[in-house]
């Protein structure tokens, strides 16, 4: 029964809910912007309240510098008058006159309590005061002053505050506002926030558990906006295009080693036995050196296999030291080039440096050696050994090392195969070889940064390895 | 020469002391760190055989130690581990030469044979004669019976490199060590064919051949080879 879920499990949804970031964001936007605009209204308010009272303060002072003047030239009778005048304008201010006996002789104001104009202090005080209003009394709240004549009559004089206070009761009601807005606006913001942004964070999390079930072939949602989350994605679906090659890798090889060298093992077997069951010993020490043989060609099968997976598992070699790859070219050139020229072919070198690429010279060294061999190897066409080029030169921000042959080249079809491990083109596989020099080269090659590419040299193969060149 | 092995697989330790003891040297064996770091500070060995990977102790640190001693007794580490980090390792730690395994006798043979020699005093030679070939390395010239030689500068090193050891045998591994400074095997035999034009320019002609082809093991500088 679903529907009547027990009150521990709400309550573990209320919290799951403030676990998710938008909540988390949301109340803490809300809490940011009520504390900021709190402190903003009040800092106004202050401050208008403060000028506005001391404006107050200082319209009750020059009406009593007045009323005395008035008092000084024309006795009781002129002041009297004068406040009368005062007291009837439109934005008049409080004016209240008693005798010694405490009894109103003039002035606008109804009612007073006793000791309202007891007072000498010359800094105005809050009094509440009645006042006609259209013929009517209303409360009021006034800042009020106090002095007394030489005849011992009392003057009062003050400033209704009203007006002062209409003014905090509109900033009180802005505030208001502004909190309800506050509120809105944190409620859109974790709309958005969980609709768009962590719908986004949900989506990635569901296709990586897929990927860890088991579908390898699951990639991350990329929305195409660009954003973070795209860039996030596209990072993560590279990662797992390489842990899936590196996988494809790893299964190909496995069946590759079982395919191929089970044959050299076949052979090494079978010379032993023809060793262990042959009575000449001329013949049973050649059948031994064959075996010899047969390991040693073994041992450096998995020796490049070694090589390989040590290359791959390398870090970047973007911290090496720079390297001469025209001067590599030059070395390799050099040591294979009687051994080209024996076999009928030649071996030319162009290549001026120097041409700076970070990396580490031994294995670009055994990558061109390897690409070389194999197009002493494979470039051979009639019986005829091929004529290669071996060529360093700068290609904008990259340094271009090539060999090409004038061989029978490969089809288009096999290009991209050609630097998977075991991969040997003929089906006798009589040309000596392990099938994993191009693999090595291409790991060399990745582990460099750069790029490889398989072109028809017309005719006859060329390899061209593209390497960042040192800035 | 007296040779230590320090070296923990006991079948491929026997199959060495009987191979050194065939060419005519004393081996000693021992097989885990503690008992060859004892061995080596006891001393009086010319040559000494460190596997990398040993019980109880790492074989580099034996030879940090021996070398920390002021003990210069050369040593060829061994090691499983073939890349070329860690053979900087290995040199670092002290090591002579570094020899990958698996390994072919042979190749061990000739690289403990050369440390010894490398040994010898007065090692600064300005030239190297066997028979009547002569090398001056100051002025970089070969004469062969007072004619000179002219040679590229890549076969001069490698004359060289033949005729420091001459009277020993010295693998091909060994020749693209020291002479081109790579420490991998190409796939074809790239030295052969070098070996063939050097010898071209040395034996061409000459009644006595100097350079020989060591049977599956390398070349040799010599003269008068049985």
């Amino acid at each position: 029964m679903t529907s009547a879920a027990p009150a521990g499990d709400r309550f573990a949804a209320v919290l799951r809910l403030f676990r998710t970031t938008a909540v988390r964001l949301s109340l803490l936007y809300l809490v940011v912007f009520t504390v900021f605009s709190v402190f903003l209204v009040v800092v106004v308010t202050h401050d208008a309240t403060r000028i506005l009272t001391l404006q107050i303060h200082e319209s009750i002072d020059a009406d009593v510098e007045a009323l005395q003047d008035q008092y000084r030239r024309g006795g009781l009778v002129r002041l009297v008058f004068a406040l009368e005048d005062r007291a009837r304008r439109p934005d008049a201010g409080l004016f209240y006159v008693v005798d010694t006996s405490g009894n109103p002789i003039a002035g606008n104001v109804a009612e007073l309590p006793p000791n309202a104009v007891a007072d000498d202090d010359p800094d105005p005080h809050l009094l509440d005061y009645l006042r006609f209003e259209g013929g009517k009394e209303t409360r009021h709240v006034a800042l009020v002053r106090a002095f007394a004549l030489d005849n011992g009559f009392r003057v009062l004089v003050g400033r209704d505050i009203g007006e002062r206070e209409r003014l905090r009761a509109v900033f009180r009601k802005a505030f208001r506002y502004v909190a309800g807005l506050m509120v809105v606006i944190a409620g859109l913001t974790w709309w958005f926030l969980s609709r768009r942004v962590l719908a986004r964070i949900d989506e990635v999390s569901h296709a990586s558990r897929r990927i860890v079930d088991g579908d390898l072939s699951g990639r991350l949602p990329v929305s195409g906006s660009g954003d973070e989350f795209d860039r996030l994605a596209v990072g993560l679906n590279e990662m797992l295009e390489r842990i899936g090659e590196l996988m494809g890798g790893v299964k190909g090889v496995s069946d590759a080693i079982a395919h191929d060298l089970k044959t050299p093992l076949t052979r090494l077997r079978n010379r032993v036995e023809q060793a262990l069951s042959d009575d000449d010993p001329e013949a049973r020490s050649e059948a031994l050196e064959a075996a010899l043989d047969e390991s040693n060609a073994l041992i450096r099968t998995f020796d490049a296999l070694l090589m390989i997976s040590r290359v791959e598992a390398g870090r970047a070699v973007s911290a090496a030291d720079p390297v001469d790859v025209a001067e590599i070219a030059h070395e390799v050139a050099e040591l294979y080039e009687p051994l080209a020229e024996d076999e009928g072919g030649g071996l030319v070198v162009e290549a001026e440096g120097p041409l700076a690429v970070r990396g580490n010279r031994e294995l670009i060294a055994q990558a061109l050696t390897n690409l070389v061999d194999n197009a002493l190897k494979h470039g051979r066409s009639d019986d005829r050994a091929p004529r290669i080029t071996l060529s360093a030169r700068r290609d904008g921000g990259r340094i271009v090392l090539a060999v090409a042959d004038d061989g029978p080249g490969v089809a288009p079809a096999d290009r991209a195969r050609i630097f998977e491990r075991f991969t040997r083109l003929e089906a006798s596989r009589t040309t000596p070889g392990s099938g994993l020099g191009l693999a090595l080269v291409a790991a060399v090659v990745r582990l460099h940064k750069g790029e490889i590419a398989v072109e028809d040299a017309e005719p006859g193969l060329r390899i061209a390895l593209r390497l960042p060149a040192v800035a | 020469m007296r040779i230590l092995i320090v070296e923990d697989d006991r079948e491929a330790a026997n199959y060495l002391v009987k191979a050194l003891k065939e060419a005519g040297h004393v081996a000693e064996h021992a097989a885990d760190g503690d008992d060859g770091a004892h061995a080596a500070a006891t001393g009086g060995f010319d040559v000494v055989v460190m596997d990398r990977m040993l019980p109880k102790r790492d074989g580099l640190s034996i030879v940090q130690e021996m070398r920390a001693r002021g003990d210069e007794t050369p040593v060829l580490v061994l090691s499983a581990l073939g890349q070329v980090d860690d053979r900087v390792d290995g040199l670092k730690a002290g090591g002579d030469d570094y020899l990958a395994k698996p390994y072919a006798i042979s190749e061990l043979l000739a690289r403990v044979e050369a440390l010894a020699r490398r040994r010898r005093p007065g090692e600064v030679e300005t030239s190297y004669r066997v028979g009547d070939l002569v090398l001056d390395r100051l002025s970089h010239t070969v004469t062969r019976g007072g004619e000179e030689i002219v040679l590229q500068p890549r076969e001069f090193r490698l004359l060289e490199y033949l005729m420091k050891n001459a009277g020993q045998v010295v693998t091909r591994t060994m020749l693209l060590e020291n002479v081109w400074d790579y420490h991998f095997d190409p796939q074809t035999n790239v030295i052969d064919v070098h070996m063939s034009r050097l010898r071209a320019k040395i034996d061409k002609g000459q009644a006595k051949p100097l350079l020989h082809t060591v049977r599956g093991a390398g070349y040799m500088v010599r003269e008068g080879l049985k």
